[in-house]
């Protein structure tokens, strides 16, 4: 769901940048305080795999193709915030390097893949979260849950963006894009169960919303 | 200082779990990536059905795109253009996102040493 350019108008645009400046600016902000040793590598190697992963296009239906997004696995593993780090910095370089998505689109696009799909649905999985039992399972199926309402909110998000714009009718692009999605956040679910699954049996200290259940992180600082 | 315990670090992962991490990553960015799905992604699939795919149409307004369309240009070869196109960027986005946060951190400790 990367826009490009001319798709959208250019006060959504630059409203678009207004948000995601701001949200950035706080992100950094926050990890200049409260960034963790272990956390500068992890960061690193969260970026790169949600951009890789964004590259292994699925076909979903006849003809249409989805990937990845990856902002609510970043938000997992590294809080919120960080998440729309991540997801600004994988953004930026698809942009200026791979022409993925447009230039004067760079805010609406990490407006709807790092703060609405990383963000908003890091909110929605912390919500199931507290109402169910803190098991592994739990956790993964509120995780999944988050990751397929991330894909089906930044689209939706996306599909306002261009009725603003007055490129689509509202009522044309809001079906179709949410519709898309569904499907395509079946594969989010997958990855990002998947992923999960696999970081919590090698490193569970490594996932921020984990270790924040469990006290592992708490552990550990005692311990060092 | 507020919470003097979130500046006690905790001890560094294990080296092998970002190397393996970003092997994997390294893995899809380059042996899976051209198997990929060539099919026009969610958006693109409803911009070409609602007829506002020509909007786009109009060129990227950054015009210094190394890569464009992540096949590295040269290379004649599709699959291995892609392939070093995702490797490339993969390298790219792990050096980008590990620099912000080493900076970041850097910054910090120096504050705290004062």
């Amino acid at each position: 769901m990367h826009i490009p350019d001319g798709f959208v108008s250019g006060p959504v645009n630059a409203a678009g940048y207004l948000v995601s400046a701001g949200v950035a600016g706080l992100a950094l902000a926050r990890a200049n305080k409260s960034l963790e040793d272990h956390q500068v590598p992890l960061l690193g190697v969260t970026a790169a795999f949600v951009f890789a992963a964004q590259m292994v296009n699925f076909p979903v239906a006849a003809g249409t193709s989805g990937h990845f997004l990856g902002a609510l696995l970043a938000a997992v593993l590294l809080g919120p915030l960080n998440a729309c780090l991540v997801m600004a910095v994988v953004l930026t370089i698809q942009c200026l390097l791979f022409a993925d998505g447009g230039l004067t689109a760079l805010g609406v696009n990490v407006f709807n893949m790092g703060i609405v799909g990383g963000g908003l649905a890091y909110m929605v999985f912390a919500a199931i979260r507290r109402v169910l039992p803190k098991t592994t399972w739990c956790f993964l199926f509120s995780a999944g849950v988050a990751a397929w309402i991330s894909v089906v909110a930044g689209s939706a998000a996306c599909a306002i963006e261009l009725a603003v714009s007055g490129t689509v009718p509202m009522r044309i692009a809001l079906p179709a894009m949410a519709g898309v999605h569904a499907l395509i956040g079946i594969g989010e679910v997958i990855v990002t169960i998947g992923t999960l699954s696999a970081v919590l049996a090698s490193r569970p200290d490594l996932v921020q919303a984990w270790s924040g259940v469990t006290g592992i992180a708490v552990a550990s600082e005692a311990k060092a | 200082m507020k919470r003097p315990t979130r500046c006690v670090s905790s001890k560094p992962p294990r080296l092998w779990f970002i190397l393996a991490a970003l092997a994997v990553s390294i893995v899809l960015a380059g042996l899976l990536s051209p198997f990929a799905s060539r099919s026009p992604d969610g958006l693109e699939r409803v911009a070409a059905d609602k007829g506002f795919i020509e909007k786009g149409e109009g060129g990227a307004v950054w015009k210094w795109t190394l890569i464009p369309d992540y096949e590295l240009p040269g290379i004649k070869n599709g699959s291995i253009s892609t392939a070093s196109a995702g490797i490339i960027g993969t390298l790219a986005v792990f050096g980008g996102a590990y620099g912000i946060a080493r900076i970041l951190k850097r910054k910090r400790t120096r504050r705290l040493e004062q």
